[in-house]
């Protein structure tokens, strides 16, 4: 593929680190803008049922929230298909509802994350129950967030 | 007994890889012939030794010694043979093993097939590859015995992860292993060059083939697990950007970056430092991901077991070889001397663009995974960062990498012509704008974004056909000429246009993926149908079925298309014995532009059960791409002029510092 060099002479050494440079920089600069504006918009926080309750959530504002199930709270309501249920930090609890199917390891009295948005009655809508790897398995967020409460108990092994 | 032949074997080859660490390399430095020697046949030896190591664990599991502790953690004797041998790599331990295996295969195959390697370069490339199986195989023996016994031993065994029972995932993790730790040859080469302080087209020619060779298995072993999840994990996506997905697919990016700059240094003697340091992030970024996935900082179906000493253990292996490999290079890399000088608007210049964007998408996916550790561990505060971030910030990213390789291939290397290329890709450009007509035509109402990509797919595979046809003549020359001039063609012509045409059709299905989804849930009785994208999904029955280490509900779906039968779904909702896990099957059906997806959710007692189904327009051909760029890799591999470089057989050895042949 390769053709001779036309009769003009190729772009000095110098000249060439200097574009390189630039390019690297713009490419850098462009990068930065994006991340900076996707961060703006796009981290979710996980939050605890205390931190729901203490913080002012704006409206329509994606967060995780993570607890344990709390037991004989889960029902299905009347389309079959959506699930109720009352996550707890054994501080405060809050209502969620989320239609779908919900993951195998899904359990009363189990840790469990969901993702969603608040809705205006101040129960939780979530758009995402997080799956859970193995029944022993405990997600990180909750056994803090259950660390912080105070209700913290080690798994017994 | 097998065990601790086992067990003995990593201690054997710890002392290897020690003596093979420090005397080859001294041996350069003083010009001590003998010394460099035994780089070779000891790299061998090391091959042996873990290989007899992995042998013996393999064994174990096989026949399920339950005196092994891991074996008695991770198998059952009722698991199918496949799984259990799957299960010798789906636990920590042993997947350790497996790649300190690979990393050893990768050294033995230096030793075997670099015969015409400068002495002095092949000596110090295999002592920093010793270095690095020192440290994992000290790793392994001091944190993660995995021929520890078992007394008394139990019964049966708790079972592998019944996740991982699958074919999808019997095999993602020796491919991706092959992909991460094959850049290790990149890397140990990058290091060599830098103590020898040169790097020129020779040197290039033989860091390609193993770069390469790891860059297509680590393709596969991404497209393999990206698979498993779409069908396995059943919730229907197919790339999550998980940060264990991240993980693999960080090297991945930068790994594209060092195959491509990679031919510059090899044909224009140019971008050498850069290259150098490409090859030092890529198994950087390799090794990285090994601490994020094997630390437990992450929780995921692959963090086995979490123990904080391995963590730490790893955290400063990684500290060490970044950090030092990077001092090398601070320190050595400004005294390799410049080469070949070129215009912006050449093939240089299109391979530095695609350089520059493959690493700042790379960058962007680094602070992404990283961002919510760092934040963590300083505030405590928790966070995640999801699609919605990669979708902002990785995807403007692609888009001009796509524009850009369009023209790429046709500019010529020094000084090119742009106004002729543009000239040459018109047709490609109209081609971009019917496939987003139609595509915008007969999705109206939808996203136009899905219309847009479909047409930068358009785009791509348009222009890597009019480049090929143009080399072959297509238009210029008779049917007689063409295929001559087809079949003399390089292989890694054929490579270069398979592997960015699959690149094509894998964006195409991305599209599809992530803006065409049709999807319905709902709770049915038997006999119930729910509809969507057209087609009819009826529950026929639901029965119960056993498996060799499981009992599943099976649920009988027809899908129906004006009236007609057009597929037959089962998916499963299995428990397994030993463990109590349940898990989803998803029943797919394939044709060539869609799938049907469904999946069978809980029965509410009542007699009627959660069904959800998908229609996935596209989705197959992420997993065509994928393979049509694996391919692509192969073909190139397999050119003539690499073998020059690397796996040589038969063939007289060249003399070291052979001048490059021409093109």
């Amino acid at each position: 593929m390769s053709t001779p060099t036309t009769g003009r002479t190729p772009a000095t050494r110098k000249k060439r680190r200097l574009y390189a440079v630039l390019a690297g920089l713009t490419m850098l600069g462009i990068a930065a803008a994006l991340v900076l504006t996707a961060f703006e918009d796009s981290i979710v926080f996980f939050y605890s049922p205390s931190d729901i309750a203490e913080k002012n959530l704006r409206p329509g504002q994606t967060v995780r929230l993570g607890g344990l199930v709390e037991a004989d709270s889960v029902k299905k309501s009347a389309d079959g298909v959506t699930t109720e249920f009352v996550i707890t930090d054994m501080n405060k609890t809050i209502a969620v509802s989320y239609k779908g199917l919900l993951p195998d390891l899904f359990r009363e009295g189990q840790g469990v994350v969901t993702q969603g948005t608040l809705g205006a009655d101040g129960n939780f809508i979530a758009s995402e129950v997080l799956a859970k790897h193995d029944e022993n398995y405990m997600p990180k967020e909750v056994a803090d967030a259950l660390k912080k409460s105070g209700k913290w108990k080690e798994p017994e092994k | 007994m097998i065990a601790e032949i086992g067990h003995f074997a990593l201690m054997l080859a710890l002392v290897v890889a020690l003596v093979q660490s420090a005397l080859p390399l001294a041996g350069a430095a003083r010009g001590n012939q003998a010394w460099m020697a035994i780089a070779a046949p000891s790299a061998m030896v090391q091959f042996l030794c873990t290989g007899t190591a992995f042998g013996c664990l393999l064994y174990s599991f096989a026949v399920s010694d339950f005196t092994v502790m891991n074996v008695a953690q991770n198998s059952n004797s009722l698991q199918p043979m496949i799984y259990k041998i799957a299960s010798t790599w789906g636990n920590h331990e042993g997947s350790m093993v497996l790649w300190v295996l690979i990393l050893a295969l990768f050294g033995g195959m230096v030793a075997l097939f670099g015969g015409n390697l400068p002495p002095t370069l092949k000596a110090r490339a295999l002592s920093v590859q010793a270095m690095i199986a020192f440290a994992f195989l000290l790793f392994i023996l001091m944190t993660s015995n995995p021929f520890e016994r078992l007394s008394p031993p139990p019964v049966d065994g708790r079972d592998l992860n019944p996740l991982l029972q699958d074919i999808g995932l019997a095999l993602h993790p020796p491919m991706l292993y092959f992909g991460y730790v094959g850049f290790s040859m990149a890397f140990s080469f990058a290091i060599a060059a830098l103590i020898e302080g040169k790097v020129d087209a020779a040197w290039a020619r033989w860091v390609r083939p193993w770069t390469l060779l790891a860059w297509i298995f680590l393709t596969g072993g991404i497209v393999l697990g990206s698979w498993w999840a779409y069908y396995e994990l059943g919730w229907g996506g197919w790339w999550y950007w998980d940060p264990v997905e991240n993980a693999s697919f960080m090297p991945w990016l930068v790994g594209t970056a060092l195959l491509h700059s990679a031919i510059v240094v090899e044909k224009r003697d140019a971008l050498k430092t850069w290259t150098i340091l490409l090859a030092i992030l890529t198994f950087s970024l390799s090794l990285i991901g090994t601490f994020l996935v094997r630390s437990g900082v992450l929780t995921s179906v692959h963090a086995f077991a979490t123990d904080p000493e391995r963590g730490v253990f790893i955290l400063v292996l990684l500290v060490i070889a970044i950090g030092g490999s990077l001092a090398l290079y601070a320190w050595r890399a400004p005294q390799l001397k410049g080469g070949g000088l070129f215009a912006p608007i050449s093939r240089e210049g299109s391979l530095i663009l695609n350089n520059l964007l493959l690493t700042t998408a790379a960058a962007t996916v680094f602070i992404g995974t990283l961002y919510p550790l760092l934040l963590d561990a300083m505030t405590g505060d928790k966070i995640s960062v999801g699609p919605p971030f990669f979708n902002a910030t990785f995807v403007p990213l692609m888009i001009p990498l796509i524009i850009a390789l369009g023209f790429g291939p046709m500019l010529s290397w020094k000084r090119a012509d742009l106004k002729g290329a543009v000239q040459r890709l018109k047709f490609a450009l109209i081609v971009a704008m019917v496939v987003t007509a139609i595509a915008a035509y007969v999705t109206w109402g939808r996203s136009i974004f899905g219309a847009i990509g479909l047409g930068f797919s358009g785009w791509l595979a348009a222009s890597v056909l009019i480049e090929f046809g143009s080399r072959i003549g297509i238009g210029r020359s008779n049917f007689g000429d063409v295929l001559r001039r087809a079949t003399g063609l390089p292989r890694a012509a054929w490579g270069m246009m398979l592997a960015h045409f699959g690149f094509a059709i894998l964006a195409a299905g991305a599209t599809g993926a992530s803006v065409w989804q049709d999807e319905a849930i709902q709770s049915i009785r038997a006999g119930d149908a729910i509809s969507i994208a057209g087609y009819e999904f009826t529950l026929r029955n639901v029965d119960n079925v056993r498996g060799p280490n499981y009992v599943a509900q099976r649920g009988v779906f027809t899908v129906k298309q004006d009236g007609e039968i057009v597929a037959t779904l089962a998916p499963e909702r299995r428990r397994y014995l030993v463990q109590g896990t349940e898990t989803t099957e998803s029943a797919i059906f394939t044709n060539a532009y869609a799938d049907l997806y469904a999946v069978l959710g809980e029965p509410d007692g009542e007699g009627r059960w959660i069904a959800k189904v998908y229609f996935k327009p596209l989705v197959p051909w992420i997993w065509l791409g994928g393979a049509v760029m694996v391919l692509g890799g192969f073909v190139s591999l397999s050119d003539r002029r690499l073998r020059v470089g690397a796996p040589t057989r038969r063939q007289a050895p060249t003399p070291a510092n052979a001048p490059a042949p021409a093109e």
